[in-house]
């Protein structure tokens, strides 16, 4: 079973991942395959679970103490571009543009 | 034609007070140099972790439990991922399959005329609390075309309170909210300052025709005071009434709230219906709360919540402080409302009735119209009254002693409004406010009054 382009084109503006060549599509529709195999399972009446050692794995409780922060020129090393000790963003956000507007791989499929 | 129904629910994010954040050990403070309160983990650095801050958790335990909610013994923590410059993360950790709280109520009252002399109780169901991450803040420069991002706020632990749509107008809304302010600040769990962005409001709105199905609903956000809640809510249902009968459609749309021009406006930056892929938070697994009868033998106590020990430990709601004061000092109902809604008035109140003879339904006028207005005018708190408890007993008891009448108490109260440091019974001295209790001297003025009005007298007493 095939994933659909609209589907791949609608992932890439969410994940903003880029699917690139159809051997990354393959990639995908084979890594779809592997998890469909669950389905075989019949899971009626059983509960999800979320984590392998969640029954056994005690949520942490930290006390409400200042531990961290103030290291802003630490964090600021990392900003391509910082005014003032802020962070520097576009204006708001940068949406991918539509799969007809853009050049990529998907188009042709 | 029947008549438009409007619908309108709430969903509340109070910020939870706490030093520290909800998964990171950096503080929590409202103003502070830009990007100084940040952690590895709040700039989400790779390779750090969530950490649960167990003060928020008891926190949510108490909104909770004041809110009349089921405590989900065990929850869960999911992503909701999207795109925003102030969210390095790329998502948010939330609660949106198993919350903290559920299935709770809220009551609150409403005047129903404008005199406050009739309240009548209302009641709005809680859907559920769930403890989440606050993003960081985005200063717009349009000169520059750019956003400047500050992450102090990024990851401070909130509780979003999620109110069923049964409200339907802006006074409604308001008076929930309000409540719902003054039960956060008595449990400690949230300062709940809506202009310090401590409690912030959108409003979901809709309107349909009696027995029909729900229409339309538009989501309001920017809404940042109580005031403003009110009168978005209620453009919004007449914004989408007018909308209706011209023949037009409602979309189903998030719009801002212009506070300048008193409208709603449609949001820019909007990228159509989205798609936030929950998933479990991989990183933490179920948060397991306990009460007396589940409690484990042998854990250590820092890391073991118990809801009953919470319970035994709320203090009195709003509502029950209410009805005490009621009940102890034969105040109305709409006094006690009053009392409450000004902070550190009813303790006032108290200390004033316990040093004067004066009745608490005498001294409760006093209070709310005289001390009330004169701190409302110059926009003072109680706190910095600058007249004090004892000294507004000190000129009550003068007033109930009949050594001064309540024309001239009112005197006195605005000279010791200047706060000089003078006391009520030095002023009345000052002032010649002393009531006259000897019948001669009072018969000596008013014949001297006589005498030197002859001809007004005898114009007057053949009539």
């Amino acid at each position: 079973q095939e994933v659909s382009v609209e589907v791949l084109d609608h992932l890439e503006h969410l994940a903003l991942v880029d699917f690139r060549d159809s051997e990354g599509v393959e990639r995908l529709q084979k890594a779809i395959q592997f998890a469909d195999q669950l389905h075989e399972v019949n899971t009626d009446g059983v509960e999800p679970m979320d984590l392998v050692l969640e029954d056994r794995w005690c949520l942490y409780l930290r006390e409400d103490d200042v531990t961290e922060g103030n290291c802003t020129k630490e964090l600021l090393e990392n900003a391509r571009e910082k005014v003032e000790e802020y962070f520097v963003a576009p204006p708001g956000n940068i949406p991918l543009p539509k799969l007809e507007e853009r050049d990529t791989f998907l188009q042709s499929s | 034609l029947a008549p438009w129904v409007p619908v309108v629910g709430l969903e509340i994010h109070a910020q939870i007070s706490s030093n520290s954040k909800l998964f990171s050990g950096s503080q929590v403070q409202f103003a502070a140099p830009p990007n100084s309160l940040v952690s590895f983990f709040d700039a989400s650095l790779p390779g750090t972790l969530p950490v649960l801050n167990r003060r928020c958790v008891e926190a949510a335990v108490m909104t909770g439990l004041a809110l009349n909610c089921s405590i989900n013994k065990k929850s869960l923590f999911d992503r909701k991922h999207y795109f925003y410059a102030d969210l390095p993360a790329g998502y948010q950790i939330t609660q949106q399959r198993v919350p903290i709280a559920v299935n709770g109520s809220l009551s609150y009252s409403l005047c129903i005329d404008s005199k406050m002399s009739q309240m009548v109780t209302k009641t709005v169901r809680i859907k559920q609390i769930q403890l989440e991450q606050d993003s960081g803040k985005s200063l717009h420069d349009d000169t520059r075309s750019q956003t400047l991002v500050d992450l102090n706020r990024a990851g401070v632990g909130l509780m979003e309170v999620v109110m069923e749509p049964d409200m339907c107008c802006g006074e409604e809304a308001a008076a929930a909210v309000r409540e719902l302010q003054l039960i956060l600040q008595t449990l400690g769990s949230s300062q709940a300052v809506m202009a310090e962005g401590q409690l912030r409001v959108d409003a979901n709105v809709s309107v349909h025709r009696p027995g029909e199905p729900y229409g339309v609903r538009t989501e309001v956000k920017n809404i940042n005071s109580i005031r403003f809640l009110a009168k978005a809510v209620d453009y919004e249902i007449q914004r989408q009434i007018e909308e209706l009968e011209n023949g037009g459609t409602i979309l189903n749309e998030t719009r801002a709230f212009d506070s300048k021009l008193g409208c709603t406006v449609p949001m820019r930056d909007k990228e159509g219906k989205q798609d936030y892929r929950f998933m479990p938070e991989p990183n933490l697994p179920p948060l397991i709360l306990y009460d007396a009868k589940s409690l484990p033998a042998n854990m250590n106590h820092q890391q073991v919540i118990n809801i009953d020990w919470i319970h035994e430990r709320l203090p009195d709601l709003p509502s029950v402080k209410r009805e005490k004061l009621v009940e102890q000092y034969g105040i109305l109902p709409e006094h006690s409302f009053a009392l409450l809604n000004e902070d550190g008035l009813a303790e006032f109140f108290e200390s004033v009735v316990k040093q004067t003879q004066m009745k608490p339904k005498k001294v409760i006028g006093w209070i709310l119209n005289h001390l009330l207005s004169y701190l409302k005018q110059y926009s003072l708190t109680v706190k910095e009254s600058p007249i004090s408890s004892f000294l507004l007993a000190d000129l009550l008891n003068l007033l109930e002693k009949k050594e001064i009448s309540s024309t001239a108490a009112k005197q006195v109260l605005a000279e010791l409004w200047k706060g000089e440091g003078k006391t009520p019974l030095e002023i009345v001295k000052e002032q010649k406010l002393e009531l006259l209790q000897d019948q001669k001297e009072l018969e000596q003025i008013c014949q001297a009054v006589i005498d030197g009005q002859e001809n007004e007298v005898i114009m007057m007493v053949p009539g």
